[in-house]
């Protein structure tokens, strides 16, 4: 009973959030474009799927996945779990190992990057393949986390691990395809949100709690500028690294086919 | 129907694969790193077929509203032609998703403990619950501008990279004045901007209208909202912090 009950105030509670935005939208079609939106009855049915997922997904998050994952960051941090000295850098490997791969793992489940991964895949014409997308940006929050897990343990500043973070994307930017650019800048905006910030901020706090010195206030922020940031690098590498495949792939067939002439150069 | 029940099964196994890797890790660590079974296993179970049913309905609602909607709206606000509301639709998007968002309301009252910690504002109830609004009105503000820009970066194909790092400057020369409390909160706000239900919508939006103009391409000109969605909440709300501690 009491489930039940919890289970529709998540709903109810997700439906207020999305709420404003529908009567937003709805007014503003009403009133300034003043034409009815196409298939209307299908919209609203395609609302309250959102609505129930989005509540199911929360609930289900809170039953099994967050009570599990902040357990697991509080016991991975306590000083009995480390390999050494409390406070040392290399005590904490199954700490890093946590951070790399709860990082890729909750990237993987964000609703909110498959949206964008759909649509990417959708205006690409299919160059662009979801999973790729996908596993490019997951890989990219998992070194962030794990680094910024490295920052909290050594207590160095934030401001150093992001300008040199940003001095990396602006030299990627001048190399990389330019087609990738503007995709890769907002994969940085989508991977933290419902599943990965719950997840990452407990092993934040966790970690500024145990070791002397640290304040979880001013300590245990920073991992979620840590996860917005990676993925851009991650996904530039991703486009370059393909771009110099495809490149070395276009020269051995060329070659190849060195003998036939009038061929049109491959760029 | 039967058509329905085929389409839903595939998301259901598409929402089992993206939920596996969590699965795993979680399995991993419990039995082999912690060695312990963890309490409460039939709650687990349910909520991880929750989780599964959750994602599956939302994938769905998505391609049958989310998407369609944002698409539809950016094509009719192209065809009306009016820069004006286009711009007013934008800036109110922007700003309405950001100013309910519970992260961020989260995370501004972790601020204001900081703020009222480290003596910039009084240590009282009214100064910090005055300093939660003034920061989600900041941030909500933040993002109204962001999009704000965006629509007008692909109406005239503006340079994006140009864009971004001159905002990357900016992070950096800000940081280097901004009071030190404020700095970890500004970086950890661009993150928690853009939700679930937004991105989906703003990513419509940007793509739809980029594909209903001339010149435009979806692909360069399309993306990019959510980047300046989650760069400009850094540079307001450092500027939030070093006005208030200043004044």
């Amino acid at each position: 009973m009491a489930m039940i009950l919890y289970a529709l105030k998540t709903i109810l509670s997700t439906a207020m959030d999305v709420l404003p935005i529908i009567i937003f939208i709805f007014g503003f079609q009403a009133l300034v474009l003043r034409k009815p939106l196409p298939h209307f009855s299908r919209l609203l049915a395609g609302l309250a799927f959102v609505i129930i997922g989005l509540g199911l997904f929360l609930i289900g998050l809170e039953m099994a996945l967050f009570p599990l994952g902040r357990e697991m960051a509080a016991q991975l941090t306590s000083p009995e779990a480390l390999t050494g000295g409390v406070g040392d850098w290399h005590s904490y490997l199954w700490v890093y190992f946590f951070a790399l791969a709860i990082g890729f793992a909750t990237t993987i489940a964000e609703p909110a990057l498959l949206a964008v991964s759909m649509k990417a895949h959708d205006v690409s014409g299919g160059a662009i393949s979801v999973w790729g997308l996908r596993v490019a940006v997951a890989i990219g929050v998992a070194v962030g986390v794990a680094l910024g897990t490295y920052r909290i343990i050594t207590g160095l500043p934030l401001q150093y691990f992001i300008m040199v973070g940003y001095a990396v994307v602006v030299v990627q930017t001048i190399r990389a395809p330019k087609l990738i650019i503007p995709l890769a800048y907002d994969s940085g905006g989508v991977t933290t949100s419902t599943v990965t910030v719950p997840l990452i901020t407990a092993l934040g706090l966790g970690l500024a709690e145990t070791i002397p010195g640290r304040s979880p206030l001013l300590d245990g922020f920073g991992l979620v500028a840590f996860a917005s940031l990676f993925p851009i690098i991650a996904v530039l590498a991703y486009a370059q690294l393909s771009a110099s495949i495809e490149k070395q792939d276009a020269k051995r067939r060329k070659e190849k086919d060195r003998s036939e002439s009038g061929l049109v150069e491959e760029s | 129907m039967k058509q329905n029940l085929t389409a839903f099964w595939a998301h259901t196994k598409g929402s089992m694969r993206d939920l596996a890797p969590i699965v795993i890790v979680i399995l991993f660590f419990e039995f082999v790193v912690l060695q312990q079974i963890p309490d409460g296993l039939l709650g687990i179970g349910i909520g991880v077929v929750l989780v599964v049913l959750g994602l599956t309905f939302f994938i769905y609602g998505l391609e049958l509203a989310l998407f369609p909607i944002g698409d539809a709206l950016a094509v009719a606000l192209a065809k009306k032609g009016s820069v004006f509301w286009l711009l007013t639709f934008s800036f109110l998007l922007g700003f309405g998703t950001t100013i309910a968002e519970p992260a961020l309301t989260a995370i501004a009252n972790e601020a204001s403990e900081i703020a009222a910690g480290a003596g910039a504002i009084p240590d009282t109830e009214q100064a910090m619950s005055n300093y939660v609004l003034g920061l989600r009105v900041t941030v909500a503000l933040s993002v109204g501008t962001a999009l704000v820009l965006g629509v007008l970066r692909i109406i005239f194909g503006w340079s994006l990279p140009l864009m971004i790092i001159s905002g990357y400057v900016l992070v950096v020369g800000m940081t280097a004045i901004a009071p030190t409390d404020i700095v970890g909160v500004a970086y950890d706000s661009g993150g928690v901007t853009t939700s679930t239900v937004t991105v989906p919508l703003v990513t419509a939006l940007g793509v739809g209208l980029a594909s209903s103009l001339r010149d435009r391409n979806p692909m360069t000109d399309g993306f990019g909202l959510i980047a300046l969605a989650s760069l400009t909440p850094m540079i307001f709300v450092m500027a939030y912090g070093g006005i208030i501690q200043w004044l």
